[in-house]
């Protein structure tokens, strides 16, 4: 058994299982932090952004004017944003036969995996998951489609161009893999290969393995996975929370008794309180519009907005700001917002029960009823008549460099009145901002990450106790800007197993049993005789038929009557395929009942003799051997057949045959 | 042996107050409780007196198996749970939670407040018989204790309609509660894997009609409701709030756009705008064509269908009202059929199945004078049509959903006795399976035959599959061998060396010399050389007759 580690984000994760006969790949992250390193795309031709000059090398040798740019001391890609794929080169991914996705988040190279690679398997996710997945994946192709690029940038990853470019292109790694936003029709195309499971659903692989995903409680739909035989079972856990928010709970009993457990997923700012974040968010919020400025919320259009929204319908009346619109630009914002309402039997009870009312689970209908919160699909047509200030607007991408937020950026950058607040824990705000600057708008950082910290994790696996926990190496050092808090990794014994991009993990795996199925009738033919107290023993003869990785024994069939025929005698000679091989024996022949036996087959006359072994007894009549010793009987026996077998017989009366 | 035992309360060759027992592998388990539209006295219940006769059926059930919210299917519910007394769990799906309340204290309400029953359960009941259910998702499967699992499919029929699987061990039974296996304009098709339950219990109530086309069906149905508003008349629909009502609006709003009509269309109860939204929120539930649209146009918001008053019956001109309930037998529908009947020009189209005993049931067999409470005769002079959209499935259907499981029996509920003979016959023959319809009270015994667990040494089946290949080859079957050791609970089956190891005993060697005098004209080494090959081209044989006579010592041969 064996772990392909294909990622080394240790939040976008991409794994391959390889557990008894099945290939299976758990995840496929997107690593989207490469795109920081290229020129936001702006919706409107932006004047700022289209004049910054051109990076020429000090000495003027190179000269990439056309494909880096430099804004206040930092160098970028003028080319559409690309992203950092999953490895493809570790193993052959048309040998994949299944893909279990944990979250929405954890699917979006999955176009990347399924198209155009040979991948002929098949892909788990809930309902929930596909929908909002499909959603996150069409939204990231609207984005680029939009503004499309003319060139696309490649000078600059030649290896002896990039060597000598400033941090921190410099550093990037991997960049020949890099890969441009996949299309529609890959998206829908990738998306038709998945099939829809339910929260404790088993779903069985080929016979070999079962899978089973279960509820994680980070985001609508996400589950961590069990993946288990009969006797192994390895548990995946990704993305998952301990917190109350709007997904149904994290199982966590289902996880216990794991051989290995796998680890990922965890919160990325393990210093913030997501509470305090909130509190953070909305004061910051309330403070910026009173003063008569802008709030503006870079963010994914599903997840973590649907508590916002529902933090601020409670906090922006009894703040006195009632009358301030929010919008939600984006080309899925409607889409978000109304599957958001339909998918009940994935969020926590005290929703649920909404839905018996009939009411809508999440008070965002109301705000949208009340006209409070609008939605668009992007900052053309209606919203530019409509939009009143000051007020909050949520859009993306939370990477700064593409989406609606480009524009917001371009427009309310340059006034200190405006905030704009970070909650998405994905990327480095500074980064982020980096091609903004010099930047008059207020930043403010407040990153909500609902994922396990290291504190309850360790409090996970205690309980749960899995044997081995393989985790991503980050996790078993402190964070590198904070050596000293040992708190902040995974301390566990055994150590956890650590893996890295391209790492190859064999995983501590004796697989001894596997499961048969005896048929009734073969069963009720056995005869077992008691060993020992409590142990029985039972010989068994039967014939094996496996299919589809089930294994059955039936009865062996009764040898057919030999047709009568010329070769009858020859064949009664031969053994009949179906005679039992050689027994092994176990025991030993005692000496006294063994010669009174011997004496009521009339066999009489017999000289015993003591060796250091055993005994030698001679049959003198018949002139036989006989050596007797614990382990071992040999008969020395000439030119008298029916004799020997007849010794033979007497011989096996007192061994226990296996 | 072990067997299933199947025994109906309620559904036993006949429709109405669906009850099933289950017992399997000791377990005890409770399909529906319904009531029955067509009684209004005890027979109206089931009788739960035949699982114990005195007092509570917590110890005696390990759990109870709601399917849809049907009263026929849920109506005998707060009674079985509040006032005979059962504490254990309650499974049903997320929809059938919603709206199963809100029908029984409809129910409630009709026999109770209209009606003046006493002894009947009250709407404290109902909350509380509530609180005891546990919803289900699809495909999720149920640990309801160690050993009982169950699984929810699709059905159909209506709006949270789900079949089950129940398996306890390797034996299962699924009971398909009501189905339907085409997709409607509203909801789609039941689906089930080839999960090979030892008995499929399936409803029959179609058992032998073979539905034409729906798109007929369909058709049919609004010349109808079309010819009768054009010359004036009034048509009244009666319906079950949820279910039908639903896909029939979707098809007369539709038709009303099409055909830009101005003839009202009503819908009765207050119910109706809480209806819509039940499906509104429960979309993922059903089919495709409306998931995939609801974020823009949500097929259950109503341009042409309007709340209904009292007093609009009365009014003058062509209208089309749905009323509750379906089978005429109380309520609003009853008491617009009673206004509306006496004119021809009207007309009142049965869109479901009507129980007998119920006015609807009458009606439609031609009964023209219907007796009243009271004294008072109705004539019957308007039009009765009788459309069968009730979304079960037909004949076909229940073959269909067979062939999709693969049941080793059959047992049919929910149905007329003798369309129920006439279904088992054919199943029997074209399944070659054993089919049973037990009437109400009577115990059907299926003897299973499960097979024996085994926890094999790999090294064992590995040995056994490198030798024989990875296939079966049928026509030489090889045997293979094994010891089989019983500890404790569990069963290991082993090589018989290992066997030895595990057990801590010796092996036994056991061993014989001949001398075998020869005579040969050739030299020694030739002779010895000739000897030698030919031994070892049988000794392989030789050592399979057994341990007597094997174990030839090629060695030994020296010198003879």
């Amino acid at each position: 058994m064996k772990l392909y580690c294909l990622s080394g984000h240790p939040t976008l994760p991409c794994n391959v299982l390889k557990f008894k006969s099945t290939t299976i790949m758990l995840d496929c992250g997107l690593d989207t932090t490469a795109a920081l390193y290229f020129l936001p795309l702006p919706l409107v031709h932006s004047p700022r952004l289209s004049k910054l000059p051109g990076w020429v090398s000090k000495d003027g040798a190179i000269n990439l004017e056309k494909e880096l740019k430099e804004c206040s001391g930092r160098v970028f890609v003028d080319s559409q944003p690309e992203f950092c794929l999953p490895e493809k080169e570790l193993l052959d991914l048309s040998t994949i036969d299944v893909i279990l996705i944990s979250n929405y988040h954890c699917m979006m190279a999955l176009p990347y995996i399924t198209e155009h690679t040979g991948f002929t398997g098949a892909v788990y996710a809930t309902e929930p998951t596909l929908q909002i997945g499909r959603l996150l994946m069409e939204e990231l192709v609207t984005f680029m489609e939009r503004v499309p690029k003319a060139q696309a940038a490649t000078c600059w990853k030649n290896k002896e161009i990039q060597r000598l470019l400033p941090g921190p292109l410099k550093d990037a790694v991997d960049v020949w893999s890099w890969r441009k936003c996949y299309s529609v029709q890959e998206v829908n195309s990738a998306l038709s290969k998945v099939q829809l499971v339910g929260y404790s659903q088993k779903v069985e692989l080929f016979g070999a393995v079962q899978v089973t995903p279960l509820s994680s409680g980070y985001s609508l739909g996400s589950s961590n996975w069990i993946i288990q035989s009969h006797y192994e079972k390895v548990s995946y856990v990704s993305g998952s929370s301990l917190l109350t928010t709007h997904p149904q709970p994290m199982e966590q009993s289902s996880l216990k008794n794991s051989d290995v457990l796998i680890l990922t997923g965890l919160t990325q700012i393990p210093t913030a309180n997501p509470d305090g974040m909130l509190g953070e968010f909305c004061s910051n919020l309330a403070m910026t519009i009173r003063a008569g400025g802008n709030v503006l919320v870079p963010c994914y259009s599903s997840g973590v907005i649907y508590d916002l929204l529902e933090c601020l319908y409670q906090f922006m009346d009894s703040a006195n700001l009632g009358s301030t619109p929010f919008y939600f630009i984006s080309p899925v914002a409607n889409s978000s917002l109304e599957f958001s309402q339909i998918f009940a039997e994935w969020l926590c009870q005290n929703k649920q029960s909404k839905v018996y009312l009939p009411e809508p689970p999440f008070p965002h209908a109301e705000l949208i009823q009340t006209n409070k919160l609008k939605h668009y699909p992007s900052i053309h047509g209606d919203f530019s008549s409509e939009f009143r200030q000051p007020c909050v607007v949520f859009t993306g991408h939370p990477s700064l460099r593409f989406g609606d937020v480009v524009h917001f950026m371009e427009l309310w950058g340059k006034s200190s009145l405006n905030t704009i607040i970070f909650t998405e824990p994905d990327f480095s705000y500074l980064d982020a901002l980096a091609p903004y600057q010099p930047l008059a708008m207020k930043c403010v950082y407040c990153p909500i990450d609902t994922r396990l910290n290291f504190h309850q994790v360790s409090k996970l696996l205690k309980d749960i106790q899995p044997l081995h926990v393989v985790c991503p190496e980050p996790y078993t050092q402190p964070p590198p800007a904070q050596p000293h808090r040992s708190d902040l990794m995974l301390e566990l014994q055994p150590p956890p197993m650590a893996y890295r991009r391209c790492s190859v993990l064999g995983l501590p795996f004796r697989r001894r049993y596997e499961r048969i199925h005896l048929l009734p009738e073969l069963a009720r033919s056995l005869v077992p005789s008691e060993i020992k107290a409590g142990v029985s023993v039972a010989t068994v003869s039967a014939v094996l038929q496996s299919k589809d990785n089930k294994h059955v024994l039936q009865p062996a069939p009764k040898p057919t009557p030999v047709p009568p025929s010329k070769k009858r005698k020859r064949v009664t000679e031969e053994p009949p395929e179906s005679l039992n091989p050689k027994p092994l024996l176990s025991g030993a022949v005692p000496l006294e009942p063994f010669l009174a036996m011997l004496h009521k087959n009339g066999i009489t006359e017999v000289k015993v003799e003591e060796t250091a072994d055993g005994h030698i007894l001679h049959l003198q009549t018949e002139d036989v051997l006989i050596q007797l010793e614990e382990d071992a009987t040999h008969i020395i026996c000439d030119n008298n057949e029916p004799l020997r077998t007849a010794l033979r017989d007497l011989v096996l009366r007192f061994l226990q045959k296996l | 042996m072990p067997e299933i035992r199947v025994t109906p309360l309620g559904a036993g060759q006949d429709v109405g107050r669906s009850c099933i027992l289950v017992s399997i592998g000791g377990k005890n388990i409770m399909l529906d409780c319904g009531m029955h539209m067509g009684y209004n006295d005890d027979r109206r219940f089931p009788d739960f007196s035949y699982i114990t006769q005195n007092g509570r059926l917590t110890e005696f059930l390990d759990c109870v198996i709601i399917s849809h919210f049907h009263l026929d299917h849920c109506g005998a519910l707060p009674y079985m749970s509040e006032m005979v007394g059962y504490d254990g769990p309650i499974y049903m799906t997320h929809p059938t939670k919603a709206i199963c309340p809100i029908l029984l204290e409809d129910f409630r309400k009709i026999t109770v407040d209209k009606k003046g029953e006493t002894n009947f359960f009250t709407s404290q009941m109902i909350k509380d018989c509530m609180k005891k259910v546990v919803p289900l998702n699809l495909h999720q499967t149920v640990q309801v204790d160690e050993e009982l699992e169950i699984k929810a499919y699709y059905a159909g029929h209506v709006l949270g309609a789900a079949m089950v699987q129940i398996k306890v061990g390797s034996e299962s039974v699924v009971y398909t509660g009501d189905y339907n296996m085409t997709p409607d304009r509203h909801l789609g098709a039941a689906w089930i894997d080839k999960c090979r339950p030892d008995l499929l219990i399936s409803e029959s109530t179609y058992a032998t009609t073979i539905r034409d086309s729906k798109r007929c069906r369909e058709r049919d149905f609004l010349k109808k409701v079309h010819e009768t508003v054009e010359r004036g008349g009034k048509v009244l629909i009666p319906v079950f709030a949820l279910g039908r009502a639903q896909e029939l609006c979707i098809l007369l709003e539709t038709f009303w756009e099409r055909m830009n009509l101005k003839a009202p269309i009503y819908f009765s109860t207050g119910l109706t705008e809480k209806a819509n939204h039940y499906y509104k929120l429960f979309i993922t539930w059903t089919n495709q064509k409306i998931r995939k649209t609801f974020v823009q146009r949500n097929m259950f918001e109503f341009k042409h269908i309007k709340a209904f008053d009292r007093s609009y019956a009365d009014n003058p001109g062509p209208m089309v009202v749905f009323a509750t309930p379906g089978m005429l037998h109380a309520g609003q529908s009853l008491l617009i059929f009673k206004k509306w009947a006496g004119n021809e020009k009207n007309m009142v189209i049965m869109p479901g199945y009507c129980v007998q005993g119920t006015v609807g049931h009458k009606i439609l067999n031609g009964q023209k004078k219907l007796e009243m409470e009271g004294r008072a005769t109705l004539d019957v002079k308007l039009q009765v049509e009788y459309m069968s959209f009730s979304a079960h499935a037909d004949a076909k259907g229940i073959m269909q959903l067979i062939r999709m499981a693969e049941p080793r029996n059959m047992l049919l509920v929910h149905g007329e006795a003798k369309k129920m003979e006439f279904l088992k016959d054919k199943i029997e023959q074209e399944f070659s399976i054993s089919c049973y319809m037990p009437a109400n009270g009577e115990t059907t015994s299926i003897v299973t035959n499960p097979s024996v667990p085994v926890d094999i040494s790999l090294n064992l089946l590995k040995r056994e599959m490198a030798l024989g290949g990875p296939l079966p080859d049928a026509k030489r079957p090889r045997t293979m061998h094994g010891t089989l050791i019983m500890k404790d609970d569990s069963l290991r089956l082993v090589s018989p060396e290992q066997a030895l190891k595990e057990l801590g005993l010796s092996e036994h060697q056991l061993r014989f010399t001949c001398r075998v005098l020869l005579h040969d004209p050739h030299s020694d080494t030739d002779t010895l050389g000739r000897i030698y090959t030919h031994l070892k081209s049988c000794t392989i044989s030789k050592q399979r007759q057994g341990p007597a006579e094997g174990k030839l010592r090629q060695g030994e041969l020296k010198g003879n």
